[in-house]
């Protein structure tokens, strides 16, 4: 899923500063399962920001909702009518939600209250950690299902580099090196004759370096 | 393949070889590092012009490299892969050759994140052993990496590579050392060395795969200043391994920059004996004045001369 | 059991449901100061339930001093049904701790109250 955190509560006053009214938009999707902007999140914002306000002697009005998705305009169709008296909308979904919402509200200030970090998955309660850097051309089959583009510090494809010691990367001893990894499970499934092989550049025009990517899917278009 | 470099013509000829390093300074002024050339250019037969080691903004390599060349001193190049992509490398590379660069050092390039901007965007666009291979195919196919064909004058490095011997895994770092040399790397300088039993044990895998017969290996040496720069090694640096006795050793000594060179000199007079090591690489960082004694005491001086 | 009359007691089953919003809302309905009271820590009936609530009044509390309120106005304490004597010293401690902080800004009028969740009666 993808993991965002809000950003300090500061920086989102900040951007609402001029506002008497506004609209805070979590969304029921990733953020909601990465405890970022639920329900919950949705209102603790709007009520630390009304306490926020009304210490400044200049009071918020807010109104809060959650769409079922907001990287989907249709559930974000669903807001149009809370949408008309607010000053601004904060939105507490990934980045694809602030665009949908700023596209499809026109004259309306909208504004991010996360900060969207990456793709990844929760080991434990309370802790995220990235796992696919999105290149496009997925290489987990050569390197024994460890991701070398997002957990090698350097994306190096044939690794390891210099600065791996005792497990850990060398930008921190808290980061693992995603190629002793590999290695260990190359070496555990037999296969270390594989990471002999030269790995040939990367097609980076597959990745964000190609320009803006789409999906598409002749076959379930509608119309 | 041959090229045009002078250290490539000692290594085939089985001369035991010595090359310092240079690091450029973190201004526009060239006036160090040629007065580090005109020091060092009898002693070494070549020298590595650091690419902002450490992701610390310095001279440029290349640049450094021409001023280096200028007086008389054969210099190699690093590039490393951390600030540019393909585009930027051949097109560095290529201006490289025109100035009268002959050697090339590839490698990935510490991370930035201990550097001085470490809000700066890293590029990996490439890791070390694409760029040798890259590097080999334009030489010896006439190949821009893209695989479009050079008209003329390709650039005809002789190419080096890094291998470290105290990274990890271990077992492990003699077979990425062979992954370099199939790629194409046709000289090897290590990281410096202070674990020697350690080094040893590297170079008997080394010599079960007879990769020594195939490259060109420099074992990398430093002196060291004081017990601190010891320590500061020994802890803060990831892919080091600095024994206690050799912190004990420093701390001990009454003068501890001696004491550092003595050590220096020791371990090139071992490392000289240890089958299929063909040269030695004094890393004196920050502290390039010491190398002509070292090279002196250690029956390096005179360097053989070659056309 | 004797404690300041100023004080009113919103009951939760366990400290464990208290949630940011609840300690929000008692702020904007113009408490001057809210502690949380939960039970002897590895008394929990739930657990961890007062271990949760002691994370989550301390995450409200970074947020109060964010938004410029002030975190010393929230305090969790462990304490039994049993304690009737500790409950009112924590009372009148927290009384004290609000008297010295001044009343909430929140709220105009000078006269303070202040709320307090939890698990003990
Ligand atoms: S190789 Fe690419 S697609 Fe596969 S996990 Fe890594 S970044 Fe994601
Ligand atoms: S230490 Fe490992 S993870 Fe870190 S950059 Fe080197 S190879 Fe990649």
């Amino acid at each position: 899923m993808i993991i965002a955190q809000q950003k300090p509560i500061k920086d989102i006053a900040e951007m609402i500063a001029d506002c008497k009214k506004v609209l805070l938009v979590g969304c029921a999707g990733c953020v909601t399962v990465c405890l970022a902007g639920g329900e919950k999140e949705t209102e603790i914002l709007a009520a630390a920001l009304r306490i926020m306000r009304r210490l400044q002697d200049n009071p918020l009005e807010t109104v809060t909702y959650v769409a079922t998705r907001q990287c989907d305009p249709e559930y974000i169709a669903t807001m149009d009518n809370l949408v008309k008296d607010v000053d601004a909308i904060i939105s507490l979904a990934c980045g694809v939600g602030v665009q949908y919402i700023a596209e499809r509200y026109h004259d309306k200030w909208v504004v991010p209250a996360l900060d969207t970090k990456f793709i990844g998955g929760s080991k434990v309660h309370g802790v995220w950690e990235e796992k696919c850097g999105l290149c496009g051309d997925c290489v987990l089959h050569r390197t024994g299902g460890i991701c070398p583009i997002i957990r090698c510090s350097k994306s190096i494809l044939n690794g390891p580099c210099g600065g791996s010691q005792y497990g850990k990367c060398e930008i921190s001893k808290d980061v693992d090196c995603a190629w002793q990894l590999i290695y260990d499970r190359m070496k555990a499934l037999g296969r270390l004759d594989k990471l002999m092989e030269i790995q040939p550049p990367k097609d980076w025009s597959k990745s964000r370096d190609g320009g803006p990517r789409k999906a598409i899917r002749e076959d379930v278009m509608i119309g | 393949m041959k090229t045009e470099s002078k250290l490539q013509k000692l290594l085939d000829s089985g001369h035991f070889a010595v090359t310092a390093e240079i690091g450029p300074p973190k201004h526009a002024s060239a006036h160090g590092i040629r007065h580090h050339a005109h020091m060092l250019k009898n002693y070494v037969d070549a020298t590595n012009i650091t690419d902002c080691q450490t992701a610390i903004v310095r001279l440029s390599s290349i640049a450094a490299a021409v001023h280096i060349r200028d007086c008389g001193l054969e210099p190699i190049v690093q590039m490393t892969c951390r600030d540019r992509n393909r585009i930027a490398i051949q097109s560095d590379l290529l201006g490289a050759y025109s100035l009268g660069i002959r050697n090339l050092l590839c490698l990935s390039g510490d991370h930035q994140k201990f550097g001085n901007e470490p809000s700066a965007k890293n590029v990996y666009d490439i890791d070390s052993i694409q760029l040798i291979y890259l590097m080999r195919r334009m030489r010896d196919e006439k190949l821009f990496f893209s695989g479009e064909p050079i008209k003329e004058h390709e650039p005809r490095f002789f190419i080096g590579a890094v291998a470290n011997p105290f990274a990890d895994p271990f077992e492990f770092r003699v077979a990425r050392l062979e992954k370099k040399v199939e790629a194409g790397a046709e000289f090897i300088q290590t990281q410096c060395i202070f674990d020697m039993e350690r080094f040893e044990r590297f170079m008997e895998m080394v010599r079960e795969r007879g990769i020594h017969e195939r490259v060109h290996i420099l074992a990398g040496v430093t002196p060291l200043k004081s017990w601190r720069a010891a320590k500061y090694l020994q802890t803060s640096v990831s892919g080091m391994i600095v024994p206690d006795d050799i912190v004990e050793r420093l701390k001990k000594a009454e003068d501890p920059k001696r004491e550092g060179i003595e050590i220096c000199i020791e371990q090139i007079k071992h490392i000289r004996n240890i089958p299929g090591v063909h040269g030695v690489h004094i890393m004196a960082i920050a502290w390039e004045e010491v190398v002509p004694e070292i090279v002196e005491r250690s029956g390096l001086y005179p360097r053989p001369k070659v056309e | 059991m004797q404690y300041v009359p100023n004080i009113r007691i919103v009951e939760m089953p366990c400290s464990g449901t208290i949630d940011h919003r609840v300690l929000l809302q008692a702020f904007e309905d113009g408490a001057d100061g809210v502690f949380v009271a939960g039970c002897m820590e590895g008394d929990c009936h739930f657990q961890k339930g007062n271990y949760r609530a002691r994370k989550r009044v301390n995450a409200v509390k970074k947020l109060l001093d964010e938004i410029g309120l002030g975190g010393e106005r929230l305090e969790m304490y462990n304490l039994s049904a049993a304690m009737g004597p500790r409950f009112a010293e924590i009372a009148n401690e927290m009384t004290e701790r609000v008297r010295r902080l001044g009343p909430s800004p929140l709220k105009k009028q000078s006269a303070g109250t202040m709320e307090k969740e939890g698990d003990v009666a």
